[in-house]
């Protein structure tokens, strides 16, 4: 249906215009930029990098500086911090499956009125304040925290365990923050599931859980991928889980570029990482519109 | 089934504990008397008088909020015009394209946006000289660039619903094009648009990566003031300022709630 | 803008003086790669009610959307009332169209949806209020007037989609599916309702639908469509009774075929031979075809004699044994699976209560018709 093409020929003109030209000089260019930086040295200047063309006796000069990269490849920070970004996000999203699935089944087959009261309680966080989630989690986790203090009282443990500042904490951050990203997904995909193919199951003689395996779970994969996937991406370039939660030693790429940047003012560098982190997220994200375009 | 029945409730009252807990002990601790934001020590309501007197976050608060409602304004009137290019104007020569920038935002690592956002104003500066510095300008700039990829999205899915008839009927009735859109299109994606323009003001009020980056002297968002000060450890008043907010969002659930309560009941069968 | 009524009688197309109210030349829509209508040349007369017939995917409606300026064709002419609409977008063409989910504006009343065309039209306050007033009197929906169109039943959204598409006195009304989204009792009713309306307003009506009752029922003429072209134009009766091809004879009811070959042509009889039948046919009526051409005779399941007893004669009698009986009350559906292997289907009005001879399972039958009973087709 194209009715507004038939809209005068500079209105129609300046709605694709407008935006356009925003989306490109804001948000295209800033990535040429990025690139344009990875491939030059960082010099003690304003801006702190060199340029990469310039004009030389009268000749236009491209000096492309592959360093940066080879710096990442070099210095094993990069490469583990690289790796722990794909760890730590890769178990976030198993653990976020395996408490979003059962909840999205249980809100999919709940009755209309309870499946709206709860779906609704699913989302209603993601109203509040993301960073003020993460950080009541200190409160919950630290030294002499909730939990710690409670199961001091149960008598369980003597000492505080320590869970602050660790990888746990990353994970714990990472899941509750993403959960209702793959709750939603699931939800949409499993509350479409009609009930008589599960009936029909049963009706031929599967269990409840071969019902679940053979009917159920492989019907429901594009809303496991996509609700994966929207874990997935965002924990790879998280930065305030890891900072606020985690430890000195807690590495993921996204807090790498974060202190590059602020703290060591590398730009070329930052830059090099951004489009490395950029290049891991080709996959999942192909995966995301693969799975969208299913549902 | 049997077995299947205590499991699936069970895990989903997990979930909901989990998801809640945090959020309940940031209240309950803010009427908390002790400064050890863990241990209660008596009723108090001393630290929201404290964040009251706290000129440095009510700017900051200020800040986010124009911020916000600027940036989601400006979105929710570029991110319709993509959604409506998308669905309603048959094909162009750069529509891959455009779909491509305005999903590419929703995927994208805030690192990697705010970066390569300062970088493309630090290089404009030096190259025209605009935008000279960065502050609030530069903040409202990104914000919108996200925010309208969020309305982009959440209007599309409106759109791609209606029936294509409706806005036929309206042209095959004597209107314009442009009457069209007024009269039947925009009343139609209303609900739409206001879902569009509220996700597009949380984002901006949540937002701290972005603004880390973009920001400038003198322009510091909440978030970021929060940040700096839960990076030191708990502290009470940030508990008093999260129930506030907590408070902000309850009150908008229960008007919406309340609003959708009502509708039914117009309704005849 | 009063128009007069088309007379019962008055079949203006059956005479060459006329001057048709809508000319469609040579038209041809391509998407993509896709023909969706090939080539359609048609004829509709003032005050018509044309319906065009098809399955899915066969134009009609394309064709419909054309006329109304959705879709512009890729090639040929449109003319209404003597108007080219080339270049004429759709909010200034003399049509209206009633849609097929009816398309009503959800966030307005009953009242404002009728009004909505005219005041498109810059009529005058109180004359809208007085045209939509009559006009929501016609359709009986005067009390629902202030409800919005999620209150109202199917039945009731389909007469303000009426009214609200025959507010502006279109010179043409474009009607996709009307009566799709009704149940059948709602659609029964609702098709003599249509039909009077449009003989009081005398507007030209054209119809789109799949179902071949409902054309029937409406129809002034019938335009069956098949694959983006228009196979045969006439009268329900006319395409019914003589269909002149496979498609259209299997397409509207339902038909026995024989695939045969010609062995005596003669000016006013033909005598085909036929494998499938097993038996020689003889059809009264001459037909043009060359001899030893291979042809098809069809022949409807009502017009079949069926008996126990051999009867006598030697042409148009095919034996076979009952496979199966369908009793449907009013009438009982016979298969008979003849000699030659082939199934054949008829149908006999069950007039007396009861029959001690009548013919069960596994009876051997004899199947005769009248030698003007079935047609011959050539393709």
């Amino acid at each position: 249906m194209n009715w507004f093409a038939k809209l005068g020929l500079n209105g129609r003109w300046l709605v694709i215009a407008i935006p356009s030209l925003w989306l490109l000089i804001f948000f295209l260019a800033p990535f040429l930029v990025v690139l344009k930086i990875a491939f030059s040295e960082a010099a003690i200047a304003r801006p702190p990098y060199t340029p990469l063309i310039t004009w030389e006796e009268g000749r236009l000069l491209l000096t492309l500086n592959f360093g940066n990269f080879q710096y990442l490849w070099e210095d094993s920070l990069y490469l583990l911090s690289y790796l722990s970004s794909i760890k730590i996000a890769f178990f976030s999203t198993v653990f976020a499956l395996l408490i979003g699935y059962p909840m999205a089944y249980y809100i999919a087959r709940s009755d209309e009125k309870i499946r709206n009261i709860l779906l609704m309680l699913v989302i209603l966080p993601f109203w509040t304040s993301f960073l003020l989630r993460v950080y009541a989690w200190i409160g919950f986790l630290k030294g002499n925290g909730l939990i710690n203090n409670f199961l001091i009282w149960l008598g369980i443990i003597d000492t505080p365990i320590i869970m602050m500042q660790t990888d746990f904490a990353v994970y714990v951050g990472i899941v509750y923050t993403y959960l209702p990203f793959m709750i939603l997904p699931l939800y949409a995909n499993l509350v479409k599931l009609d009930e008589a193919l599960l009936e029909a199951s049963a009706d031929l003689g599967a269990k409840p859980m071969t019902t679940f395996f053979t009917v159920t779970l492989p019907l429901s994969m594009p809303g496991i991928i996509a609700g994966s996937m929207l874990v997935f991406i965002p924990a790879i370039g998280e930065y305030v889980i890891p900072a606020l939660l985690g430890g000195p030693d807690t590495l993921m790429i996204g807090k790498v570029l974060w202190s590059e940047f602020f703290s060591n003012r590398d730009w070329p560098v930052a830059s090099a990482v951004a489009m490395a982190m950029l290049i891991l997220l080709v996959v999942p994200v192909m995966l995301l519109r693969k799975a969208e375009v299913r549902t | 089934m049997n077995r299947k029945s205590w499991f699936l409730p069970g895990v989903t009252i997990f979930g909901f504990v989990f998801l809640y807990a945090p959020i309940i002990s940031l209240v309950v601790f803010s009427f908390n008397k002790s400064k050890l934001v863990t241990v209660w020590g008596g009723f108090s309501t001393k630290w929201y008088g404290e964040l009251l007197n706290d000129p440095q976050i009510l700017g900051a608060a200020w800040i986010s909020l124009k911020i916000a409602f600027i940036s989601a304004t400006i979105a929710l009137i570029f991110g319709t015009m993509v959604a409506l290019v998308l669905t309603r104007f048959g094909k162009f020569r750069s529509k891959n394209l455009l779909n491509g920038m305005i999903t590419a935002p929703l995927v994208m690592p805030e690192v990697i946006t705010g970066l390569s956002l300062l970088l493309l104003f630090v290089s404009m500066e030096a190259a025209f000289g605009w935008p000279a510095g960065r502050g609030m300008l530069t903040i409202i700039i990104a914000h919108t660039t996200f925010g309208m990829a969020y309305v982009a999205v959440v209007v599309q899915a409106r759109l791609s619903d209606m029936d294509d008839s409706l806005e036929e009927a309206a042209l095959d009735l004597g209107a314009k094009p442009v009457r069209v859109f007024f009269d039947i299109t925009l009343p139609v994606i209303a609900p739409a648009l206001v879902s569009g323009w509220l996700l597009a003001v949380t984002l901006s009020l949540d937002d701290l990566v972005i603004a880390s980056f973009v920001s400038g002297p003198g322009a510091s968002t909440l978030p970021m003031v929060i940040f700096s000060k839960v990076r030191l450890g708990v502290s009470p008043d940030i508990n008093a300022l999260a129930t506030i907010m907590i408070g902000i969002v309850g009150l908008g659930v229960a008007i919406a709630a309340f609003s959708l309560l009502r509708k039914p009941k117009t309704k005849l069968k | 803008m009063a128009q007069e009524p088309l007379a019962a009688d008055a079949k203006p197309w059956r005479s060459s003086e006329e001057t048709p109210f809508i000319k469609l030349r040579n038209i041809t829509k391509v998407f993509g790669d896709f023909t969706a209508v090939d080539d359609v040349s048609l004829d509709i007369y003032k005050s018509e009610l044309f319906c065009l017939l098809g399955g899915s995917g066969s134009g009609k409606s394309t064709l419909l959307r054309m006329l109304a300026g959705f879709e512009l064709p890729t090639s040929g002419t449109i003319e209404i009332d003597g108007q080219d609409m080339a270049g004429v977008p759709a909010y200034a063409r003399p049509t209206n169209m009633m849609f097929q989910s009816y398309a009503l504006f959800p966030h307005m009343t009953v009242e404002k949806n009728v009004a909505y065309g005219l005041l498109r039209d810059g009529v005058s306050k109180t004359e809208v209020k007085n045209q939509v007033g009559d006009m929501l009197a016609l359709v009986q929906m005067s009390e629902l007037a202030k409800r919005k169109p999620h209150q109202l039943s199917g039945g009731q959204k389909q007469r303000v989609a009426l009214a609200r598409s025959l507010i502006k006195r279109p010179k043409v009304l474009l009607l996709d599916e009307p009566l799709g989204a009704l149940d059948k009792k709602l659609r029964e009713e609702t098709q003599f309702e249509l039909v009077n309306i449009q003989e009081s307003l005398g507007i030209t009506f054209i119809v789109v639908t799949h179902d071949q009752e409902e054309a029937m029922t409406l129809a002034c003429r019938i335009g069956v469509m098949d694959q983006g072209r228009i196979v045969q134009i006439g009268e329900p009766e006319e395409v019914y009774e003589y269909p002149n091809s496979r498609f259209v004879a299997d397409f509207i009811g339902s038909v026995n075929m024989f695939e045969g070959r010609v062995i005596e042509d003669d000016d006013d009889f033909v005598r085909i031979q036929s494998e499938d039948a097993g038996c020689e046919i003889y059809v009264s009526h001459g037909v043009s075809c060359s001899p030893n051409q291979t042809l098809w005779f069809a022949i409807r399941p009502e017009k079949l004699e069926i008996t126990k007893k051999k009867p006598k004669g030697s042409t148009n009698i095919i034996s076979g044994i009952v496979e199966d009986i369908a009793y449907l009350g009013n009438l009982s559906t016979y298969r008979v699976r003849l000699d030659s292997g082939k199934i054949m289907r008829l149908t006999r009005t069950n007039r007396a209560r009861s029959d001690e001879d009548k013919i069960t399972w596994e009876d051997k039958v004899y199947i005769t018709w009248d030698d003007k009973a079935g047609v011959v087709l050539t393709s």
